[in-house]
């Protein structure tokens, strides 16, 4: 799959070329947002009209669009900070529950989400901090082992407090202080149902616009007002001092120091503001799904995100809103049609055949994070700074010095250097050496 | 805050001590890296620290940047005390330094890591990067145009976009220069700047960092092996060996110290000039 998309991107002529690459920045942007405006719209025309092609639906998109939010948070904390956490679902979760308890009959509070969400982000930002301030001096795989608990802890946490009972001890009296067996989460069964959040303005659709998967067309068009917000938001952290901040101290934590920044506050506003989006994509999926239980929040989506963030580009936000994109259209929707139409049924035909059980009820579908983690695994090899890369990134792993020069350069050159970069890639797997050594 | 670095007009006319530590030592474990240094810098000096390697002049440096704290005795600079301060607390107070194997921010542009040497300059807080408010976009103009100046400064104003890593070893050490005097200090810490620099590299930093104290009015600590560059800019030089004071004076004097010759240029550690 990436050798294709690079081949096809170094072989199709560009229609821009020549253009000011702002400008040509620009109409990409109003290209996307009108597809985003239209694509809805014609979603089931388009479905009718071609039936052969596997056209993502549109509550597909919203997922799509979710997972782009939480990729540019963890960015945050993963591509600009450098800090490794695999326990970015937490924050998800937080977000989600934080929503369901202020907005449902569960607890009995109904609050409007338009300010439901902005608490639900605080309660992220919170947990965010209470994550980062242990972990400030760990590094690397230290801190991705203890993210990675605290992911599952949130999880294991919010589904035994479905069933709760907090006493004293026997010698104090042994008075029941909470419960007993009060049910704060819901447990295994979750919360159910969630208040969509609403806009009153009537139309033929009834009072108001109830953003719930029962509208998906209005749902959508929500998440990707909010993914909107989160990519301006990104960029200008990222154009920021702050984001100068976070990427000094990803590169050198001492220099970084040295030069008058306060890693402790900086790291924390990682991962404060990293965990807010998070916690903003889960106060909608709660308030959009309606409902909520705790095994959904598994570390497989704190991995699925790393994987899209990686697979996108790291650091890189445009290449993290694609490859979120990219990543739950093949997970939501690629696999199924390629299964129900194409692999499928040879599989259990050879499987009834062979009288392997396995294959006699094989379906793609269930083989999407062994099929993720060979394009992650090829990536690595391949192209490890992601499809879309920062150019410090794809300077970093294959030498390729993109100076000014090239940057104001045409498409062309770009793609030379890609080329380039491809060839010292294979160079260096040869060699079998450290990339940097090879370099000068 | 546009032409000047530091404070220079103070602190160039001002006299007395703009750092003085005294009983100055560090242990790691048994090991005795520096021992009972009493030391001061006069304003608009430029005083060097030389000695044999491992002679404690880094550990020195270290614990004036905060990187250290010293076991024992204290440092104050400009008459605040420095002993037990966080390396971004030392440097807001007016100290930079650069670092003796270059520690550039290699993926940012050579803009980006001066920008960074801005960093506490400025006001603005996470929130004002969001929203973005008028002072904000005005501060971080205004950034850009210092970064700028400060490049030309070093003569790397035509690569201000490409990569710290893919800049020539000579261009990283000036860049380093002028990330740390983006900081605007009134004193600057050089670790080795001419170590790996041909001679006439050599020659034209040497005349740069003099420009930098009677130009720009800084105070700055040495850290050299080339005796000719410590010999020919120095005020006043210092002589470590095995973490203890084994002399000071004029470079003339320092030259004729016979400890100094037994302990350093005896040896054939380096030339003398």
């Amino acid at each position: 799959m990436t050798a294709a998309v690079r081949s096809r991107r170094l072989a199709m002529p560009d229609p821009f070329r020549g253009m000011e690459r702002k400008r040509r920045e620009k109409l990409i942007l109003i290209g996307v947002v009108i597809l985003a405006v239209v694509y809805p719209l014609v979603f089931r025309a388009l479905e009718s009209a071609f039936p052969f092609v596997p056209w993502p639906g549109t509550s597909v998109l919203i997922i799509c669009a979710t997972f782009a939010i939480l990729a540019l948070g963890l960015n945050i904390v993963m591509g600009f900070a450098g800090l490794l956490d695999l326990g970015y679902v937490a924050f998800y979760a937080i977000g989600a529950y934080t929503t369901a308890f202020l907005a449902s009959p569960h607890f009995g509070i109904h609050v409007s989400w338009w300010i439901v969400v902005v608490i639900a982000v605080a309660a992220a930002a919170g947990a965010g901090i209470l994550l980062g301030a242990p972990t400030l001096k760990l590094r690397g795989d230290y801190l991705a082992i203890v993210t990675l608990g605290f992911g599952e802890i949130v999880r294991i946490v919010f589904r035994n407090l479905g069933d709760f009972t907090l006493a004293l001890p026997a010698f104090l009296g042994g008075a029941v202080l909470i419960g007993p067996n009060a049910n704060l989460t819901g447990g295994n069964v979750g919360i159910n149902p969630i208040d969509p959040p609403t806009i009153p303005i009537p139309g033929p659709w009834g009072n108001e616009i109830v953003f719930s998967n029962q509208n998906a067309t209005a749902s959508f068009y929500l998440v990707a007002v909010l993914l909107a917000i989160t990519f301006i938001v990104c960029t200008r952290l990222r154009d920021s001092k702050l984001g100068r901040a976070w990427m000094a101290i990803r590169e050198d934590e001492t220099a970084a120091a040295a030069m008058g920044i306060n890693t402790v506050t900086t790291k924390l506003l990682a991962f404060s503001l990293g965990a807010s989006f998070s916690g903003f994509a889960g106060a909608f999926t709660g308030a959009y799904q309606t409902a909520i239980f705790a095994e959904s929040f598994n570390f497989a989506v704190s991995i699925l995100v790393v994987v899209i963030i990686i697979l996108g580009g790291i650091g890189s936000l445009r290449g993290v809103v694609i490859g979120a994109f990219a990543v739950q259209y093949v997970n939501q929707t690629l696999l199924r049609y390629l299964g129900e139409n194409v692999i499928n049924a040879p599989m259990h035909a050879f499987g009834e055949a062979t009288g392997i059980a396995l294959l006699r009820d094989f379906n793609l579908v269930n083989y999407n994070y062994l099929i993720f983690g060979i394009v992650l695994a090829i990536m690595m090899i391949r192209r490890p700074e992601g499809l879309f890369p920062v150019e410090s990134a794809r300077a970093e792993l294959h030498g390729v010095g993109i100076s000014s020069d090239t940057t104001s350069g045409t498409a062309d050159e770009l793609a030379v250097a890609e080329e380039f970069a491809t060839e010292v890639t294979q160079a260096d797997e040869t060699q079998a050496g450290d990339p940097r050594e090879d370099q000068r | 805050m546009t032409a000047a670095i530091g404070a220079p007009t103070a602190a160039a006319s001002e006299s007395g001590d703009l750092l003085i530590a005294s009983g100055c030592t560090k242990r790691f474990g048994g090991l005795l890296a520096v021992s009972d240094i009493d030391f001061t810098i006069p304003r608009g000096g430029i005083v060097s620290l030389i000695g044999p390697n491992g002679a404690g002049k880094t550990t020195f440096f270290n614990m004036i940047t905060g990187l250290y704290i010293p076991t024992e005795g204290s440092i104050t600079f400009d008459g605040a005390e420095l002993t037990g301060r966080k390396p971004h607390e030392v440097v807001r107070l007016g100290v930079a330094r650069t670092f003796q194997n270059i520690r550039l921010f290699g993926n940012m542009t050579a803009e980006g890591n001066v920008l960074v040497g801005l960093h506490h300059r400025l006001k603005g807080r996470w929130y004002g990067a969001i929203l973005r408010p008028p002072s904000i976009k005005r501060e971080e103009a205004e950034a850009h145009a210092r970064a700028m100046e400060l490049l030309k400064l070093v003569d790397l104003d035509q690569r201000s976009q490409t990569l710290a890593r893919n800049l020539p070893y000579g261009d990283q050490r000036r860049l380093e220069i002028a990330r740390a005097l983006a900081t605007e200090p009134k004193l600057l810490l050089l670790d080795e700047p001419t170590a790996g620099m041909n001679p006439e590299e050599t020659r034209r930093l040497t005349d740069f960092v003099r420009r930098l104290r009677d130009e720009f009015g800084l105070t700055v600590l040495l850290i050299e092996h080339d005796m000719k560059v410590v010999m020919g800019i120095s005020d006043r030089v210092t002589v470590l060996d095995h973490g203890e004071k084994i002399a000071e004076g004029s470079p003339a004097e320092v030259r004729a110290n016979i400890r100094v010759i037994e302990a350093y240029l005896g040896r054939g550690a380096a030339g003398a000039g």
